[in-house]
């Protein structure tokens, strides 16, 4: 597809997708760009002039005279010249690590692909030394790369405290010998956040995800303690505290983040009551679940789930109306227009198994964190210096190109093929991307793209 | 253009020729983890 043509708050839109052009246009040219195929011509085809015979004559012509200078500019229908990069995407430095310093949790959440934490493999505790290896392997394979990720994951990363300091301060104490900057984030329920945790994050961590899903009763429903009680009232303090020391140096790096479920399909109401919090980054994604759990979302959910994005983009476009500003950020609603990643980095997702690994407490090397405990997919150890490089050059190749149905998927350049791991666990094949996150991607993308037009707008009304 | 206004640079094809720096940061690593949202990272090649 070239072309995506969608009315969003009111605006007609057009995304060129190939150049990635973004054009607001008046309903005659969304009707008259859905009736051309390149390649166009100079001179209008008269059938127009009956296909639009809504409009009048002189403005049929005046507007095809535009679409098609945008068109000769390869400002539409541009076609796609990308796959030549695709064509010798191989084997690349590994620069991001998800390192499970716990395969253990506090929490019990219903939802957990993790088993409750251990990944299906026991419940561990990744030593010091374990962690120090894994910063020595990266520091190793990523040659030529300068900024190198890790971020703490389990589990509940914060039950492997030792853990995460004596690694983060290793890694900052060899960080310049070797050219490094090393980027920490930590994944975390909160429950053991403290004074000292929380300063230290705040100091060492370059963005933290803090989990929580929206109103008591919803987070307590699926994220429970061992012991049956909910974890909102433990966690909502500490996250504020901790939100607060980063918000006090102008920082807006972190995250709160929810998943959504089958038993809060309106998780709007969920985005807004963290927004009422006082947190202003917000996340909340749908559940990750096999189809015949209670909780998963199903093709049926999606008028509802598509109800609630509406209602959150016109929220958040109304707050830009008014202030020039959004009322806070929906990670899934980020899209810039203008800096966003180039299209060799858009051709393929995540890099997860090439140039991002998840690493067990073991110093096992998995693809990613979706991918631990399946053996199939081990990829070496940390403890043993080694990778499969074999498994990095297949990694390297889930471009969007060999994905079924996204060479022909107009949100191909902003979703990259999708999730893997979601297509190798739903879908049973990395070439088959997960049908019910495409779909989800898709209305997020255009929510996404209309709210950029409108920041655009209102950036241009106050200058 | 009296019934078009492109919005933003449309650069992507530009992009591509000194594409694949690395120097961004991984997609999953942000706050998904189980959705991969790739086109929301930012460009780090200039900074």
């Amino acid at each position: 597809m070239l072309v995506h043509r969608f009315i969003k708050g009111g605006e007609y839109l057009v995304l060129d997708v190939n150049s990635g052009g973004v054009h607001v246009v008046d309903e005659l040219v969304y009707d008259m760009i859905g009736l051309l195929e390149p390649p166009l011509t100079e001179e209008m085809p008269e059938r127009l002039v009956s296909e639009l015979s809504r409009f009048p004559e002189k403005d049929i012509r005046e507007c095809y005279d535009e679409v098609y200078s945008l068109y000769k500019d390869k400002l539409l229908f541009s076609p796609d010249e990308y796959r030549k990069y695709a064509d010798v995407l191989t084997q690349a430095p590994v620069k991001a690590m998800c390192l499970h310093v716990s395969h253990d949790c506090n929490l019990r959440c219903k939802y957990c692909f993790a088993s409750t934490g251990d990944f299906g493999t026991g419940r561990k505790i990744m030593t010091p030394e374990v962690g120090r290896k894994a910063i020595d392997f990266l520091i190793e394979k990523s040659a030529g790369r300068q900024n190198l990720e890790v971020d703490f994951f389990g589990g509940e990363p914060l039950m492997a405290w030792e853990t995460v300091k004596a690694t983060v301060d290793y890694a900052r104490s060899i960080e310049k010998q070797h050219g490094k900057n090393f980027r920490f984030t930590v994944t975390t329920n909160g429950m053991l956040l403290d004074d000292e945790k929380t300063e230290y994050i705040n100091r060492e961590m370059s963005n933290c995800v803090l989990s929580l899903d929206g109103r008591r009763e919803v987070n307590d429903r699926t994220r429970p303690t061992p012991n049956g009680k909910g974890c909102y009232d433990i966690i909502v303090p500490k996250y504020k505290k901790l939100v607060e020391g980063r918000v006090n140096e102008g920082r807006t790096d972190y995250y709160v983040r929810g998943t959504f479920t089958k038993y809060n399909l309106d998780f709007a109401e969920d985005v807004l009551h963290i927004a009422s919090l006082g947190f202003d980054q917000l996340s909340v994604e749908p559940v990750s679940a096999s189809p015949d759990a209670p909780y998963a979302i199903s093709e049926q959910d999606f008028p509802e789930i598509f109800a609630q994005y509406d209602k959150l983009y016109d929220i958040m476009a109304e707050g830009v109306e008014k202030t020039g500003r959004k009322p806070f950020n929906f990670f899934h609603f980020m899209i810039d227009l203008d800096q966003g990643p180039c299209a060799v980095k858009r051709l393929r997702g995540c890099g997860c198994g090439n140039e991002y690994v998840a690493v067990t407490p073991d110093g096992e090397i998995y693809p990613c964190h979706q991918f631990v405990g399946m053996k199939e997919w081990l990829m070496g150890s940390v403890l043993t210096n080694d990778i499969d490089t074999e498994k990095q050059k297949y990694f390297a190749k889930t471009h969007i190109y060999n994905k079924e149905g996204c060479a022909d998927c107009w949100a191909r350049f902003y979703c990259s093929g999708g999730c893997n791991a979601n297509a190798y666990i739903y879908e049973h094949s990395m070439e088959k991307p997960y049908k019910l996150q495409c779909e989800l991607t898709k209305k997020r993308v255009e929510c996404g793209i209309a709210l950029s037009v409108k920041m655009k707008e209102a950036r241009e009304r106050n200058t | 253009m009296k019934h078009i206004k492109t919005v933003n640079k449309a650069n992507l094809k530009e992009t591509a020729a000194k594409g694949g720096c690395g120097k961004c940061q991984t997609s999953c690593q942000s706050a998904c983890k189980t959705s991969c949202t790739v086109a929301n990272q930012q460009c780090e090649a200039n900074k």
